[in-house]
């Protein structure tokens, strides 16, 4: 029997983006978060509940790169390209947010003002970007022979500025619901408030991306039922699962806020992202650059696929054991704001 | 071709790669250092060894979050400036960098987290184990990076499949390339020197202001050491990394030490001004016989020089030349010192020479200089390839326009220029205060940042629940 490695290495680097999405997700929320707390006490103990865990979150983006430059570098070599505006965007967000976390310790009055104006606007732009890139893979690539064929800004539509908007609006989202569960006191009750703006505003545009996505490519169209000549609706019955989760994920948030749950409403957040991750996929699977080239055409010989497969077999396990270790010992209400009412 | 965004992209990535390698040649060292003081606490139980670790992991925070953030730059930027690059050598390398982040990155990252901010959450031997599994990390992530790198020196274990591309025959061998094992002891030594000059020049600029500092006498003698003995070794392993030079890669060796024609008994050039449309240096201050007795072990052996090879093959001579001069100056320079420092502490002690304190201080970025110099060495000496006799940086670019490339570099210079400006301020603000005793006061009741660091290091790792 011989295992399908590029399925399973497209399976690997799908999980590695999800959770960098939702993981890096709600520390970049916490960020764009950050202009509307109240003061300094409240804009530290959003930095202290996540402080610890932010590197090992931002790795995963390393793993989702690393990962298709190591398994499918075709694609890397098209996708990167294409969007290389706003991926270095995003990159360059990253560097100013990430120094933020020491930098804003070490700075007096001043230099304390600036980088937690560079944590706030860092965070924005990161999300921003990602989602310029995000919508700009998802309406597809221009490729000749298997090479970026397109202009640099392909990926600039009133579609992938939707998507953006989105994925600013989603991580506010997870990141006011990881506030509602990791603080108490005043904030704890803002990002109550904040969550519901959140979860309204996500609703809104999820919808809206959905719906438009669905005039991106006739491939797209015809796996939600629409083939062109009519609607066929057992395609969109064996889907609607998906949508379903997320309706689920969005009424978690809002039952979660009405009984003044601490967990739900950041619970509900993760649900609304897989739903919204998966309902993308579908779309576009099996291409790995779309519409233009899929995952197998852009696969690595099996032999680099299988010596990672055997790596990420036996360390996948231990790197997700002392996440989640990490994640326990930090568990409970931030204490530091302990004067902070 | 865009030669623009060839020559852009080239710039860009000399640029992000040679800023990003500042943080990780100290923090390599740093981390290792860190493991040594908590684990000489835990043993012995004196305070100063605690001091210390507080204050340099403060420094090692800041440090290592600069290396994190632009070395997420590195893992995208080889898609977005070097795509042929990436399609071509992934089949061979991809595993490598795969192993990086799967051994190295998830694991310092991690870990970290309970290092600076698990003093009040863990146990002394958790939070020792944390500090020892983040400098295993950094070796690891040394080892991966290296062995990937050497590769694109000295490609081994690997053949071309009928399509063109590249594919793996031996992992072994690609891991394991010719010249990755003395590459990779020559930059784990120089990680090492770096942060041994790093630590002996805060540790005397703290003791001339102060010259009764305890903690700051205790890190000068463990520096003084470590250079005394790192120093010399590197020297061993950097001849031992030139002589593999002459044989796997000898335009690079040919370059490094400006040798035109091929002939035994080559002199060494002290100072040259190689000229490359000329083939010849237009002048030189040589030492007959000695080029080829340092190159290849023999005063008469024969050495290969540049016209050997064609001339589209040769890497730029001059910049490979200083580069080498100023990275061979910087460790001689810190053999001296190291020697210096020795000798006095088997008389007065080296915390007591004031013009040694002063040398010390003076001597502290060299670490920095030298191991970006010897970068340049070993990168533009493989000029004009990119994957050494296989793939050439001129095909291995991405097909973006100079103007996306120009917008991206001055993004970076920008970024880059007020991370680094503010980064020094603030570590050598720290290295100003120096190590304080007491820091294991209790925190004040949330004067800054509840998350930063210093919070984290005024807590007292020793008297954890």
């Amino acid at each position: 029997m011989s295992l399908d490695l590029p399925l399973i290495w497209a399976g690997i680097i799908a999980v590695a983006v999800l959770l960098y999405v939702v993981l890096d997700g709600f520390d970049l929320g916490v960020g764009i978060l950050f202009p509307f707390a109240p003061d300094p006490r409240a804009r530290d103990a959003m930095v202290q509940s996540v402080a610890p865990v932010w590197d090992g979150n931002e790795t995963w983006l390393v793993l989702g790169g690393g990962g298709l430059f190591a398994a499918f570098p075709r694609a890397y070599a098209v996708i990167l390209p294409a969007l290389y505006l706003p991926i270095m965007a995003m990159l360059l967000a990253l560097v100013l947010r990430g120094v933020a976390f020491e930098f804003r310790a070490r700075g007096r009055a001043r230099g304390k003002a600036f980088w937690t104006a560079a944590f706030a606007g860092g965070s924005l732009c990161a999300a921003l970007s990602q989602g310029l890139v995000l919508g700009g893979f998802i309406q597809g690539l221009t490729l000749t022979d298997g090479a970026f064929a397109g202009g640099p800004f392909d990926w600039l539509t009133p579609y992938s500025v939707m998507v953006a908007v989105g994925l600013v609006a989603g991580y506010a989202l997870l990141g006011a619901g990881w506030l509602i569960w990791r603080t108490e006191g005043e904030l704890h009750d803002l990002a109550r408030r904040w969550a519901g703006t959140a979860a309204g505003a996500v609703a809104m545009l999820l919808a809206g991306v959905s719906v438009a996505t669905l005039f991106l490519h006739p491939q797209v169209a015809a796996r939600w039922g629409f083939d062109g000549h009519g609607f066929v609706g057992a395609n969109l019955a064996r889907l609607a699962p998906i949508p379903l989760l997320g309706a689920a994920g969005l009424a978690t948030i809002g039952l979660g806020l009405a009984r003044r749950s601490h967990v739900a409403p950041f619970a509900g957040g993760l649900i609304v992202f897989l739903s919204g991750y998966l309902g993308l996929a579908v779309g576009f699977f099996p291409y790995i650059a779309p519409y233009a080239m899929t995952f197998r055409e852009a696969a690595n010989p099996d032999n680099a696929l299988a010596l990672m497969l055997v790596g990420v077999a036996v360390l996948l396990p231990v790197i997700l054991g002392y996440t989640v270790f990490v994640y326990w010992l930090f568990r409970g209400k931030v204490t530091g704001d302990a004067g902070y009412h | 071709m865009d030669v623009y965004a060839l020559l852009l992209s080239r710039l860009q990535f000399a640029f992000t790669i040679a800023f990003h390698i500042i943080f990780p040649s100290f923090t390599i060292g740093l981390a290792s250092y860190l493991a040594v003081l908590e684990g000489l606490w835990l043993a012995s139980r004196n305070p100063v060894f605690k001091t210390l670790y507080l204050f340099w992991l403060k420094i090692f925070a800041i440090s290592f979050g600069m290396g994190v953030v632009t070395g997420v730059v590195m893992s995208y930027e080889l898609g977005n400036n070097w795509s042929v690059f990436s399609a071509t050598a992934s089949p061979v390398i991809g595993p490598l960098l795969a192993f990086e982040v799967l051994t190295a990155f998830f694991l310092e990252a991690s870990f970290l987290g309970i290092m600076l901010f698990g003093w009040r959450k863990v146990g002394p031997g958790l939070h020792f184990t944390a500090t020892l599994l983040v400098a295993i990390g950094t070796l690891i992530s040394a080892f991966w990076i290296i062995s990937a790198n050497s590769w694109m020196q000295v490609p081994a274990g690997f053949a071309r499949t009928a399509g063109g591309g590249l594919i793996a025959t031996d992992w072994w061998a690609v891991i394991v390339s010719p010249s990755f094992p003395t590459r990779l002891a020559h930059m784990t030594l120089a990680a090492y020197l770096t942060t041994a000059l790093v630590v002996g020049a805060a540790s005397a600029w703290r003791l001339l202001k102060e010259p009764d500092d305890d903690a700051s006498t205790t890190a000068l003698r463990m520096a003084v050491g470590m250079l005394a003995i790192v120093a010399p070794l590197q020297l061993i392993a950097g001849d031992v990394s030139g002589k593999e030079v002459r044989r796997m890669q000898p335009a690079k060796l040919a370059a490094v030490e400006a040798f035109w024609e091929t002939r035994t008994a080559q002199p060494f050039h002290i100072l040259a001004w190689p000229d490359m449309a000329a083939e010849t240096n237009r002048w030189e201050l040589s030492i007959p016989g000695l080029g080829s007795w340092i190159t290849a072990g023999d005063a008469r052996a024969e050495v290969t020089g540049l016209k050997a090879f064609a001339a589209k093959d040769r890497p730029p001579v001059a910049i490979v030349f200083y580069a080498f001069r100023l990275m061979v100056g910087m460790g001689v320079a810190m053999i001296g010192l190291g020697a210096w420092g020795a000798w006095l502490s088997l008389r007065e002690g080296v915390e007591r020479s004031r013009p040694f304190l002063r040398a010390m201080v003076a001597m502290g970025p060299t670490g920095f200089v030298a191991v970006i110099a010897g970068w340049i060495v070993a990168e533009v000496g493989r000029q004009p390839y990119v994957i050494y006799g296989v793939l050439r940086t001129a095909d291995a670019v991405s097909p973006v326009g100079a103007g996306q490339v120009s917008a991206s570099l001055i993004g970076f210079l920008i970024v880059y220029a007020v991370i680094f400006s503010v980064g020094a301020l603030y570590i050598l603000r720290l290295i100003g205060e120096g190590p304080v005793e007491g820091a294991e006061a209790p925190p004040p009741p949330l004067p800054r940042a509840p998350g930063s660091a210093l919070a984290a290091a005024q807590q007292d790792p020793g008297g954890a629940p």
